[in-house]
C-alpha cells in the first residue's frame, strides 16, 4: 500500500519533472513558478532486494523540507543530466588513460628483450612528466579560451584566448586561463575536462617513444615529455579543440564547420606520429638495420603475444576514447560512436591481415595484424560522431590497407626505422582519419558545431568545405607540429645528444642507461643476436640513409 | 680431425658466421654462455643497490672439422670476433678421436666433412 502510493506520487514528480526541466532557466527567473509545490509522502526505508523501489521522490534535493516545487525538480533534473555527464567523462578518461598500459605493452612487445626495461620505462614515465607538464602549463594553453563547457555545468571561467587579427579575422592562437588548476579554476567541471584532455594528451606524448626506442637517451627523452606535454601538444590542440584558428576556418572563411576533429586523429594520433617521423629520422637507424646498400634487414620484436595483449588494452580504452569525447553521457550518440569504433576496429584488422596474407607476403603476419586494428582506430578517431556503420567500417578497411604500405614506405623508401609502426600507425592513418571525416560526414549529427550553423556534412553529402577544412587541419599539423619537434630534437641533440653511444646500444640500453635486465636469469642474448644478420658497418659509423 | 670451441661477444656472433661462411664453413653448434675472464664483472644496480655481474654473456660455438680447415676457421672466427677490447674470448682446439653422422653411420672425416 504504502509502496503503491509512493509509485503514484513518484510517477507524479517524473512527469512534472519532465514537463519543467526544459523551463529550468525560465523557472530561476520567474519566481512565482517556483511557487507551484506539492507536498511528499513521507517515506520509509526498506530493505529492497528488486531496485524497484529504490530511488523516489524522497531523493530529491528540496528547499523546503517535506514539500517539492517546480524549482526544485528542474534543479534535480539538471543536476542528474549534469552528473551523468561528469560521471561518462570521468569514467571514459579512466578508461583512456589505461591506454598507455596497451602503449607500453605493444612498444616493448615489438622491441628487443635487451631494451624491454628501457622501453616500458619510458612508457611509465612519460605519464607522470606529462601529468605534471600539463598541469602546470599545456592545460591553460590548450583550454585557456575555450568558453563555457556546455555538458559540465557551464563553468565561463576559460575566457580568454590570445590571438592575432589579420584581413579583420580574429585567428586564436592559444589559451590563458587555468594554469595549475589554480584560483578561479578551482571547479568540478573544469576538473572533470582537466582529467579527460590530460589522459589524451599522455596517448599522443607515449607514440614516439615507440619508434624511437632503443636507441634513445633515456635523459634526453625525459626532457622532451616535459616540452611535448606543456608546448607542443598544446598548441594545436588549442587551435582545434580551445577554440583556436583552425575551429574557426567555419566562422571566418566558410569552410564547413572549421578543421573538426571528434575525438582527435589530428590532434592525438597525428601529433604523436609526426613527432615519431622528425624524432626517428632525426636519431638514425638502429645499428643493423640497414646494410651499406640500404637494404632493411629484420630484426623482430621479442615479446609479440605481449604486443597482442596491447592491442587489446588499446583497443578496450577507445571506447573510452572516441565515446567520451562527447563529454556527455545524455548524449546518446555515444552508441553511434561507440559501433563505429567498434566496425572500424574490425575492418582495419581483417583488412591489413588480407592484405599481408594475400597481396604482400604468404602469411597472416601477427605484427600487422595489431597495427591493422590499431590503425582502423586511428583513423576511426576523428569521423567517428559523423558517419555511419557502413562507412565506418569502409574507413577502417582502406587504414588497414593504408597501414602496411606506410610501413613499408617508411622502412624502404624514407628509411627511418620505426621499431613498433608507430608513424604508419598513427601519423599516417592520423591524416587518413581527418580526411575521411571531410569525405563520410553524413549530415547526422554535429548541428552548430564550431559557431556554424547546420550539420557536418563530408564532400560525399555536399559540403567541400568541410574537405578543404580537414585538409588544411592536417596539413597545418604535420607543418607545425614536424618544425616544433625537430627544434625541440635539435636542441636536446645539440646539448645532451638523442642517441645512446654504440657500445650501449651493442650490448642492449637496459643495463647500461637502466641498471637492470628485463629478464635477467633468462638466456636471451643468443636468440637476440642469432636472429640478426651481420652488423657490416663499423661501430660508431655514421649511418646512411 | 678437430674439435674448435669459441667463446667470444655475443654481439659478434653475426659477423663471425658471415666470416665463416666465407671459407665455407657451415656447420656448426651455438649455445648461451656465461663466463668470467680478464674483463671482470659488470656494475649493474637493482632498486638503488649496486652490485656486480662477474659471470658475462658469451657465446660458445663448437665446431668439428677436418684438418685441413682448422686454420681457415679459426682465421674467420678471429677476423669475425676481434674487436681488439679485452673481452674478446678465447678459442680452443681439441683433439677428436671419432665423429659418427646419426642419419647414415659414417664415421670419422666423412661425418665431420
Amino acid at each position: 500500500m504504502n509502496n503503491n502510493r509512493r509509485r503514484t506520487s513518484f510517477a507524479l514528480a517524473l512527469s512534472l519533472g519532465c514537463l519543467v526541466a526544459p523551463l529550468a532557466v525560465l523557472a530561476q527567473s520567474v519566481p512565482t513558478a517556483a511557487s507551484v509545490s506539492a507536498s511528499l509522502p513521507a517515506v520509509t526505508h526498506e530493505a529492497d532486494s528488486t531496485g524497484a523501489n529504490t530511488g523516489t521522490s524522497a531523493d530529491v534535493s528540496v528547499a523546503t523540507p517535506g514539500r517539492v516545487s517546480l524549482l526544485d525538480l528542474a534543479n534535480q533534473a539538471g543536476k542528474n543530466k549534469v552528473a551523468i555527464n561528469m560521471t561518462w567523462t570521468l569514467l571514459t578518461g579512466f578508461l583512456v588513460m589505461f591506454m598507455s598500459a596497451g602503449f607500453a605493452l605493444v612498444e616493448t612487445g615489438f622491441t628487443r628483450a635487451k631494451n624491454a626495461c628501457h622501453t616500458i620505462g619510458m612508457n611509465l614515465l612519460i605519464y607522470p612528466v606529462a601529468v605534471i607538464a600539463f598541469y602546470a602549463l599545456g592545460f591553460g594553453l590548450m583550454f585557456g579560451g575555450v568558453g563555457p563547457l556546455g555538458t559540465l555545468g557551464g563553468y565561463a571561467g576559460m575566457d580568454h584566448e590570445a590571438g592575432i587579427t589579420l584581413f579583420g579575422k580574429t585567428f586564436g592562437l592559444f589559451g590563458t586561463r587555468g594554469f595549475c588548476l589554480s584560483g578561479s579554476s578551482y571547479d568540478v567541471g573544469l576538473f572533470t575536462l582537466f582529467l579527460f584532455q590530460l589522459v589524451f594528451m599522455d596517448a599522443a606524448a607515449t607514440i614516439p617513444t615507440g619508434a624511437m626506442a632503443e636507441r634513445w637517451k633515456f635523459s634526453s627523452f625525459f626532457l622532451y615529455g616535459w616540452f611535448v606535454a606543456a608546448i607542443i601538444y598544446p598548441l594545436y590542440g588549442n587551435w582545434v579543440w580551445g577554440g583556436g584558428w583552425l575551429s574557426t576556418l567555419g566562422t571566418n572563411f566558410h569552410l564547413g564547420h572549421g578543421h573538426v576533429d571528434f575525438a582527435g586523429s589530428s590532434v592525438v594520433h597525428m601529433c604523436g606520429g609526426v613527432i615519431a617521423l622528425v624524432g626517428a629520422w632525426m636519431i638514425g637507424p638502429r645499428l643493423g638495420k640497414y646494410d651499406e646498400d640500404g637494404s632493411p634487414n629484420v630484426i623482430p620484436g621479442h615479446n609479440i603475444p605481449m604486443a597482442v595483449l596491447g592491442t587489446f588494452v588499446l583497443a578496450f580504452g577507445w571506447f573510452g576514447f572516441n565515446p567520451g569525447s562527447t563529454l556527455a553521457g545524455t548524449d546518446l550518440r555515444i552508441a553511434v560512436i561507440a559501433v563505429n569504433t567498434l566496425l572500424a576496429s574490425a575492418s582495419g584488422a581483417v583488412a591489413s591481415t588480407l592484405w599481408m596474407w594475400l597481396v604482400r607476403s604468404d602469411k597472416p603476419d601477427p605484427g600487422m595484424m595489431c597495427n591493422g586494428m590499431l590503425a582502423g582506430l586511428v583513423a576511426i578517431t576523428a569521423p567517428s560522431a559523423y558517419v555511419n556503420a557502413f562507412s565506418a567500417l569502409l574507413i577502417g578497411l582502406i587504414a588497414g590497407i593504408l597501414v602496411v604500405e606506410a610501413a613499408f614506405f617508411v622502412e624502404r623508401k624514407l628509411k627511418v626505422d620505426d621499431p613498433v609502426g608507430a608513424i604508419a600507425v598513427h601519423g599516417c592513418n592520423g591524416a587518413w582519419g581527418c580526411l575521411a571525416l571531410g569525405l563520410f560526414a553524413d549530415g547526422s549529427y554535429g548541428d552548430g558545431l564550431n559557431g556554424v550553423a547546420g550539420t557536418v556534412k563530408g564532400l560525399f553529402y555536399g559540403d567541400g568545405g568541410q574537405f578543404a577544412a580537414e585538409f588544411i587541419g592536417v596539413a597545418v599539423n604535420f607543418i607545425f607540429v614536424g618544425l616544433a619537434s625537430y627544434v625541440l630534437f635539435k636542441m636536446l641533440d645539440l646539448t645532451i645528444g638523442n642517441r645512446v653511444d654504440s657500445d650501449t646500444e651493442i650490448k642492449g640500453l637496459d643495463v647500461p642507461e637502466m641498471g637492470v635486465e628485463a629478464y635477467p636469469g633468462f638466456d636471451t642474448w643468443l636468440t637476440e643476436f642469432g636472429m640478426v644478420p651481420p652488423v657490416i658497418k663499423k661501430r660508431g659509423a655514421k649511418h646512411k640513409r | 680431425m678437430k674439435l674448435i670451441i669459441a667463446i667470444f661477444q655475443p654481439h659478434k656472433l653475426p659477423e663471425v658466421k658471415k666470416c665463416l661462411d666465407e671459407v665455407e664453413v657451415h656447420k656448426m653448434t651455438v649455445s648461451n654462455a656465461l663466463g668470467a675472464g680478464e674483463q671482470r664483472g659488470d656494475p649493474e644496480s637493482y632498486r638503488g643497490v649496486k652490485h656486480e655481474t662477474n659471470l658475462l654473456k658469451k657465446v660458445r660455438l663448437e665446431i668439428a672439422v677436418n684438418d685441413n680447415f682448422v686454420k681457415p676457421t679459426v682465421d674467420a672466427i678471429i677476423k669475425g670476433a676481434r674487436t681488439g677490447n679485452i673481452g674478446d674470448g678465447k678459442i680452443f682446439i681439441l683433439d677428436l678421436p671419432e665423429a659418427i653422422r646419426i642419419r647414415t653411420g659414417e664415421t670419422g672425416s666423412e661425418a665431420v666433412g
